[in-house]
């Protein structure tokens, strides 16, 4: 029963965001910040970063493979960035 | 440079240290940005440890269509202060044939090549493809960065890149703020190409009509003229994006990205057409397409990388999404995901899937039929199309002595058009108007 109720909160949260754009802004606004301040409480310190300073862990762990990989997309469908640039720099088909 | 020839002569004569391809790369990459490197003697000890190179070579190969080889060298070397320097160098060549945007027919088609020399035929029922397609493409990257106060990092980049009938120049620049212990950045980057594309027998009318008939003829170079509104064209995509980085705890790591994009200028691809069907689905003329001059693409992007432990056998899972939104009715989502799994002290394999969708642009058509071909935009490039993609592949890596790393990966990808809606007229029954197109990606990398 729980997540229906989650649910219909989000749904009828969705409805006020249309009629109450100017809400929904500051809403989305509150909701960033205190994100924001709650990341203050996440993370590590320096002496336990041994995992996240491994190659796997890197967000680009493979540039290569990327660049690679966003040329392909790029040139195939019609999207390309978000992670990176999108930019421009072929006229491939 | 005296310095430098002495020190390049002085390796090759001592009998027992090789001149190793690392060296000779680091070398090059000092001669040619006129610095350093050098100062790590290469006769001595280590040479130029400094440099570390990444190189890869792949092959794409499309079922049918255009293959792709390419191959890549990328150097990066850290400085004292902690300045980061990255220079890349890509080379691909393109061949193989390319849809042409028109559709497949009950009878033979023929088409003009997009230089206006000569024609080519596309059998009965089977979707037109332009043979001449063919490429080779050079393109240089560098980027700076380094630290510009204690928690603030600073980059700037140029981008080069010249195909036989294309020419782009990029710049860009980024900052990046660390905070929270360096557990959080937020970053901000700015990036602006300029593109001049000067494609093949030049640009044609928005349109108008393929012409097709005799290319020996006398008149036909004139006719073919009318149907062209110049050489060249140009494009500028200037884009903006704002990232936030979190590590969450020892295991975990996120991103968040916002990108916005503006692209202004010749966006029309001049090698497409369209087909123009009467009633019964024949086509009586193939016109070229035409899309707007301006379009403006957003996009949202999340990254989560969590590093299992020893009951997952240590393995990281990588899984990100992406939603892209456009002023041309697109939209799209990208969930990429890989998982990294060490196999032995040395070596990994790493499985991929990626899961694409995109929606229809509001212009695109497969085909149009009758006198609806004179409205102001229509593509029928499937690539605007409505579409699903996906792709398979896996990775295997092995971390030689000394270091360097050698992997392979192999890929499919499968593109799959799907109706957006149109009810197609009786003449098409039987052919396939959304073909499936299918594509081999294999790489071998070498970082050293």
């Amino acid at each position: 029963m729980k997540p229906l109720n989650v649910l219909l909160n989000k749904l009828s949260f969705t409805k006020s965001l249309q009629l109450h754009r100017p809400k929904f802004k500051l809403t989305l606004l509150a909701v960033v910040i205190a994100n924001l301040s709650a990341c203050s409480n996440l993370g590590v310190e320096p002496w336990e970063r041994d995992l996240l300073a491994k190659k796997e862990m890197a967000l680009t762990s493979s540039p290569i493979d990327a660049a690679l990989d966003d040329h392909i997309y790029f040139s195939k469908e019609a999207s390309s960035g978000g992670k990176s640039f999108g930019g421009g720099g072929c006229g491939c088909n | 440079m005296n310095n430098l020839n002495k020190k390049v002569k002085d390796t090759i004569t001592k009998p027992h240290k090789k001149i190793s391809l690392k060296a000779s790369l680091s070398l090059a990459a000092s001669a040619l940005l006129g610095t350093s490197a050098v100062t790590a003697p290469v006769s001595h000890a280590k040479p130029a440890d400094e440099w570390q190179f990444d190189s890869a070579f792949l092959v794409y190969s499309e079922v049918d269509r255009v293959s792709a080889t390419e191959a890549i060298i990328a150097g990066t070397k850290t400085f004292a202060n902690d300045e980061v320097l990255n220079l890349k160098l890509t080379v691909d060549v393109l061949t193989g044939a390319s849809a042409n945007g028109a559709i497949a027919q009950p009878m033979a088609q023929t088409f003009t090549r997009p230089s206006g020399n000569g024609q080519y035929v596309t059998p009965a029922g089977e979707t037109p493809l332009d043979d001449t397609f063919k490429d080779t493409r050079v393109q240089v990257n560098g980027q700076w960065a380094q630290p510009l106060s204690d928690n603030l990092t600073g980059s700037v980049g140029g981008h080069l890149s010249k195909e036989y009938d294309y020419l782009s120049l990029g710049a860009n620049g980024n900052l990046a703020y660390d905070f929270n212990r360096n557990n959080s950045t937020i970053s901000m980057g700015l990036s602006y190409f300029q593109d001049t594309f000067t494609p093949e027998g030049g640009i044609p009318k928005p349109l108008s009509s393929m012409l097709i008939g005799d290319s020996s003829s006398p008149d036909w170079d004139t006719e073919f003229a009318k149907t062209r509104i110049g050489d060249s064209d140009d494009k500028s995509t200037a884009d903006i994006l704002v990232g936030f980085t979190q590590v969450i705890n020892r295991r975990m790591i996120t991103a968040f990205n916002y990108s916005y994009s503006m692209v202004d200028g010749y966006l029309t691809d001049p090698f497409k057409v369209i087909s123009v069907l009467n009633f019964d689905g024949i086509a009586q003329d193939h016109i070229y397409e035409n899309r707007p001059d301006s379009r403006v693409k957003q996009s949202t992007f999340m990254q989560t990388k969590y590093h299992f432990d020893e009951s997952l056998l240590n393995s990281v899972a990588d899984v990100s999404y992406r939603y892209m939104w456009d002023d041309w009715g697109i939209t799209s989502h990208t969930i990429d995901t890989r998982f990294t799994l060490p196999v032995g002290a040395a070596s990994y394999i790493e499985p991929h899937i990626r899961y694409y969708q995109q929606s229809a642009a509001d212009f695109f058509q497969p085909y149009v039929i009758g006198e609806q071909a004179k409205t102001a935009f229509v593509s029928a490039d499937y690539r605007i199309g409505e579409m699903t993609a996906v792709t398979v592949g896996a990775k295997y890596g092995v971390v030689l002595n000394g270091g360097n790393e050698l992997s392979f990966r192999i890929e499919y990808y499968r593109q799959m058009p799907t109706d957006a809606g149109f009810v197609d007229p009786n003449g098409l029954n039987g052919l396939d108007i959304y073909p499936v197109v299918e594509a081999v990606i294999a790489q071998v990398s070498y970082s050293f």
